[in-house]
């Protein structure tokens, strides 16, 4: 009984902890093992005239359940970055083919263990590959053809892998959609860009970018990473290690010079670098390398991934991309995730997870007829990962995808504009160069900026920038697009600027978005040149109060500038900053979700329920007028443990007015529990107590006539012994006169005691301060449960006179014990019980001689007792 | 509480079961104990231990650009200070002070035996809970907001009144600003306990052992947090108790959010009133037999 409430309380622990368990069991179990890749070397013919023989070292991915000979799956060619191999994307490969494609990886040439040297995508020699291996695919059994010898195939990659991906499309009809990640749409540009437009024979080298992207593909630091699935860390790790130890022999200066280049790549790559500017024969290679030779011809279902930290290949290469592949009537969707080249979030799940969904699309619905459905519950044309704030669990950075239906290309949907003013600034461009601005640190963005984070600090060197600064903005303006401002050049001769856009808000250093720069080469005349700059394509919310801050730098960390020095002076053409946006695109909604306000009602209505529900038995109680004057009645009690057994059965005892009542009974007899039931403590099972006349429930008030002492003392430990009878007294309500404290204390007799901690007290004074306590305001009832506990034998007998004494002013007193002597000098009269049930009641006078005949001798108590319960001789 | 109304016939002269233990007495009963001036005591001097570990710590906090956590800001200013105090302690210290002024209140009445007494004298079962519950409550928001404010006053002595500096982005807004927000910072703070005050009040109504309250209320804390650190669980890790009880520092953000600190009341609140409620009702019925 005693445990009631802590047995449900394990029972609680229990079922929580299995819970728990269970939901960690769910949560991270093992997803089943991932189909085993098949290494195979597949030899290949190409060059120019197709006749260059070049061993590709590749893993095919068989889907699970399929190799046996069953049916057939689509299959997915999967393409890792520049300085990376087949390695960099086994993970990827794994998953897919668990989703059920077949998924060949392969080390692109000059890469990995793979033979033959690097062309740049070139269509002569990877695309040529790539179109071997829709072949090698055609031949496997487990893969899903359209006709003979074209397999139902798509390709996916990042980076160099996502070009492949492009040109690939363009050369091969028979593949049938593809999925390329941060990837270019024009070489020459991205490593020659010229915000100017006007192309990159007039762009800024992007030294440390070119640099590099060049060197990763040297074979003693080619990382197991690459530029394309893995980001800069593989960069950054092969800058740090990786150089092979003693055996191997010392490189070849042509190795050392070239790498694993095609030499006429490398000599290219050596010419440009050296000047900073860009041949025609160069911007001639590298677009052969790039979807802009292949316009009109890739026209398959494209999904177009850029990332918003990327200034190597930045948004607007994407954007080309969808612009021509769009025009030829094929399906486009582009998204801009929070990744890229420059570090950010990766956000390997959600690429991923697009990435399948196209593949699902197109790969697989379109095959049984009608329209592709839409699958992938994240699909649609235009995506852009968003900053959702905080994780309020974990703290950490939360993305939100922002979805519209069209993408409107880097103008937006439409246009708002924000005059920035400024007086016309002279801008020095240092002697070599240096010091030069940071944007971004190309390889170490991700790095120094903090992965996640959607910026990090960008400097301008004093004297070499000139600023143009709006008014605080009114209103937040979302822009999504690439803003453009018109200026003019002042001075003479060729210089470099590089525009910015900062967010310059109050306190905190002015952000540069995604920190990205438009670099431009502009011909300074002395009546100004004017240029219209397109600065980097953003998506950015520029909050209301904060200002815009256009900015024009002669220098830039990551690019080349002319060496010698000039001064130019820049000035606002026109005031106008024009900002595109697109307010279709909507995250979804971070709003108060519905159960802010229906969970706390619900919550309330539950308590609500439980309280009313739960109310306590209501007495049937008027007062029995009959019985009014008779201190105690109890009729027909009964009282179960929880086992079942009877702890109080069927006891009916009436107690009159002027009585001492010994409630007799060896140890489990059911006195306690009936005195128990008779304070209100615990809730009989059947039958009935009255006091005066009113039933007793928990809490009635008539209690308040009850004085009583149950099974030992109850005392604030903490307080003294006059504090607790004082508290214990305005916890009742009554008034303080009513108490007779100082008659309770007597009886008491505690002396000096009274004023300390009643944890310092002994057994038996707890006992007597317990028995006064009881007295205060002289009940009308007094229950003691055996008092005389701890008394030594001088107080036992001041006790038996107090209570006689007590009884004889009209009030009652009932005394339990299981000392015989005890009752028979105390008590008037005896109820005496043995196992929960009424054994006998009456005077003791009474008792003692109805039972005088069975002895013969003296009769005692006790013996009567014995007699009583059974357990006589 | 709408609690049956005792029979009020023949009851003591000038007794009234609504002047039963009446809140002041509760009061009294509880403040002179020991545990309560020993948690107020480490309460109130918690932010002078930290304001002497600040100022033996080596002095790396004057490069401020760099470092933008709560911790290294905390020198900033008085604001500052408070608001780190006020993040460290609430993961544990004030989660324990809650439990044990919550968890405490019946269960040690229960095993000192005094429970029968007071209920016997007689004070109505509501009323008693009620009453009990109103001064834990009341201890309890007094230990929530004694840390901030004495961390206010010992950082304002060591570091000075300056303007706050916001945690992560460095920004800095007027302290005249933030000051209102802090009061809402307090008040998020004593509604987010309002969980663990219901949950060791029902398991002070269900046991005799107030350890076993206390630890009990704890420990769901922990076992919440634990959980709440296995992000494979997704959008149901939103509904644990502990989720969002550091939602308030979005308060202090130069662009205040109150979207996580809403959905923690919702929490909060719908949790509690179910716990409170459940006490209630249990402790009703129960059989008082301690």
């Amino acid at each position: 009984m005693t445990f009631r409430g802590g047995r449900r309380a394990i029972t609680g622990i229990v079922a929580l902890a299995v819970l728990v368990t269970g939901a960690l069991v769910w949560a991270l179990w093992p997803a089943p093992a991932p189909p085993p890749g098949r290494d195979v070397t597949i030899p290949v013919l190409d060059g120019p005239a197709g006749d260059q023989r070049v061993t590709l070292d590749a893993t095919f991915f068989a889907p699970p359940g399929l190799g046996s000979g069953g049916g057939r799956a689509p299959a997915v060619l999967l393409a890792h970055g520049f300085g990376g191999s087949k390695q960099s994307v086994r993970d990827q490969a794994e998953r897919l083919a668990a989703r059920g494609y077949a998924v060949l990886t392969w080390s692109a040439r000059g890469f990995g263990r793979s033979t033959g040297q690097i062309a740049l995508n070139s269509p002569d020699y990877e695309v040529k590959d790539v179109r071997q291996l829709v072949d090698w695919l055609a031949r496997r059994p487990e893969v899903l053809l359209d006709r003979a010898g074209d397999p139902r195939v798509g390709i996916a990659g990042g980076s160099y892998g996502g070009s492949v991906a492009l040109m690939a499309a363009a050369y091969d009809s028979r593949i049938d959609a593809i999925v390329p990640q941060i990837t270019w749409y024009d070489l020459a540009d991205a490593l020659f860009p010229d915000a100017a437009g006007a192309g990159p024979a007039n762009g800024v080298f992007k030294k440390m970018w070119a640099g590099l992207f060049f060197s990763s593909a040297a074979d003693r630091l080619a990382p197991e990473g690459g530029l394309g699935a893995a980001g800069v860390a593989g960069v950054a790790a092969a800058a740090g290690g990786g150089t092979p130890a003693g055996a191997a022999p010392p490189p070849t200066p042509d190795q050392v010079r070239c790498g694993r280049f095609l030499p006429a790549i490398c000599d290219m790559y050596q010419t440009v670098a050296a000047t900073g500017r860009a041949t025609p024969e160069a911007i001639d290679l590298l677009r052969r390398s790039s979807p802009v030779s292949v316009q009109g011809r890739i026209a398959i279902p494209t999904l177009l991934i850029q990332g918003r930290r990327d200034s190597l290949f930045p948004l607007s290469h994407a954007d080309a991309n969808a612009r021509v592949i769009a025009a030829t009537g094929a399906p486009v969707e582009v998204a801009w995730y929070a990744g890229g080249h420059d570090g950010g979030d990766p956000e390997s799940d959600w690429v991923f997870d697009r990435t399948v969904g196209w593949f699902d699309q197109w790969l697989r619905h379109s095959a049984r007829g009608g329209t592709p459905t839409k699958s992938s519950p994240d699909g649609a044309a235009f995506t852009v990962t968003r900053d959702g704030g905080r994780d309020p669990g974990t703290r950490r950075p939360v993305l939100l995808h922002a979805t519209a239906g069209r993408y409107p290309g880097l103008g937006g949907t439409d246009r708002t504009t924000v005059d920035v003013a400024g007086s016309p600034q002279p801008v020095a461009n240092p002697p070599g160069g240096s010091p030069a601005a940071i944007s971004s640190v190309p390889g170490f963005g991700g790095l120094l900026g903090g992965a996640g984070g959607s910026v990090s600090p960008a400097l301008d060197i004093p004297g070499q920038a000139a600023a143009f600064e709006s008014a605080p903005l009114a209103g937040a303006v979302q822009v999504t697009g690439s803003p453009s401002i018109t200026i003019r050049v002042r001075g003479t001769g060729d210089t470099t600027l590089f525009g910015k856009l900062y967010d310059v808000s109050g306190g905190a250093l002015p952000m540069l978005p995604s920190n990205l720069v438009a670099p431009f080469r502009v011909t300074a005349t002395e009546a100004g040149t004017p240029v219209t700059v397109t600065l980097p394509a953003i998506d950015w919310r520029f909050d209301a109060g904060h200002r815009l801050r256009v900015v024009f730098s002669t220098t830039d960390l990551g690019y080349a500038t002319p060496a010698a020095p000039a001064v130019h002076t820049v000035e606002l053409a026109s005031p106008r900053l024009t900002l595109p946006r697109d307010p279709a695109l909507t995250a979804p909604s971070t709003g108060p979700v519905w159960w802010t306000w229906a969970l706390p009602l619900a919550g309330l209505l539950a308590a609500a329920v439980l309280l009313l529900t739960g109310r306590a038995p209501r007495g049937a109680g008027r007062t029995d007028e009959h019985l009014a004057d008779v201190p105690l009645v109890i009729t027909g009690l009964g009282k179960r443990y929880r086992d079942g057994e009877k702890a109080v059965d069927d006891l009916s005892i009436r107690v009159e007015r002027g009585q001492v009542l010994g409630l007799l009974g060896p140890n489990g007899a059911g006195k306690t529990t009936t005195l128990r039931m008779l304070m209100g403590l615990i809730h009989p099972d059947e039958g009935e107590i009255r006091i005066f006349g009113t039933r007793v429930l928990p809490g009635a008030a008539v209690l308040s006539r009850l004085g009583s002492f149950v099974e030992g003392p109850g005392f604030l430990p903490h307080l003294s012994g006059r504090a607790n009878l004082e508290l214990y007294w305005r916890a009742t309500g009554r008034p303080a006169a009513d108490a007779r404290l100082e008659e309770a204390l007597e009886i008491a007799g505690l002396g000096a005691a009274l004023d300390r901690a009643v944890r310092t007290y002994s057994q038996g004074m707890r006992q007597r301060l317990a028995i006064a306590q009881a007295m205060l305001g002289l009940p009308d009832l007094l229950v003691l449960d055996e008092p005389a506990n701890g008394l030594d034998p001088p107080q036992i007998a001041e006790m038996r006179r107090v209570l006689r004494a007590y009884a004889e002013g009209g009030r009652t007193v009932i005394v339990s014990s299981h000392l015989l002597g005890e009752v028979e000098q105390t008590c008037s009269h005896v109820v005496v019980m043995h196992r929960g049930r009424l054994v006998s009641a009456g005077p003791v006078g009474e008792l003692l001689t109805a039972t005088a005949p069975a002895n013969g001798s003296g009769t005692r108590l006790e013996d009567v007792f014995l007699d009583l319960i059974g357990e006589g001789r | 509480m709408n609690q049956t109304r005792p029979d009020t016939a023949g009851h003591a002269p000038g007794y009234s079961p609504g002047r039963t233990l009446p809140l002041r007495v509760e009061f009294a009963r509880q403040f002179r104990r020991r545990r309560t001036l020993v948690m107020f005591g480490l309460l109130l001097a918690l932010p002078w231990i930290l304001v002497v570990a600040f100022q033996f710590g080596p002095a790396g906090g004057q490069n401020g650009q760099n470092s933008l956590r709560l911790s290294d800001l905390a020198t900033q200013g008085g604001l500052n200070f408070a608001a780190f105090a006020l993040s460290v302690s609430a993961g544990f210290l004030l989660v324990v002070a809650v439990a044990l002024f919550c968890g405490d209140t019946v269960a040690s009445e229960a095993s000192w035996s005094s429970l029968r007494y007071l209920l016997a004298a007689p004070v109505p079962r509501d009323r008693l809970l009620w009453h009990k519950l109103l001064v834990a409550l009341t201890y309890s928001a007094a230990a929530v907001t004694v840390v901030p404010l004495m961390a206010l006053l010992a950082g304002t002595l060591a570091f000075g009144w300056n303007d706050i500096r916001v945690p992560g982005t460095g920004e800095v807004i007027p302290a005249g600003d933030v000051l209102p927000k802090f009061a809402l910072v307090i008040g998020y703070a004593m509604v987010s306990q309002l969980v663990v005050a219901a949950l060791a009040f029902l398991l002070s109504v269900s046991t005799d052992s107030p350890l076993g309250a206390v630890g009990g209320a704890v420990g769901l804390v922990i076992v919440s947090s634990i959980l709440q650190a296995v992000e494979a669980l997704g959008s149901l890790r939103e509904f644990l108790p502990t989720f969002w009880n550091t939602a308030w520092l979005d308060a202090l953000s130069p662009q205040p959010e109150y979207g996580g600190m809403a959905k923690g009341v919702a929490i909060s609140v719908a949790y509690s009133a179910v716990l409170i409620a459940l006490a209630f009702r249990r402790f009703r019925r129960k059989d008082v037999v301690s």
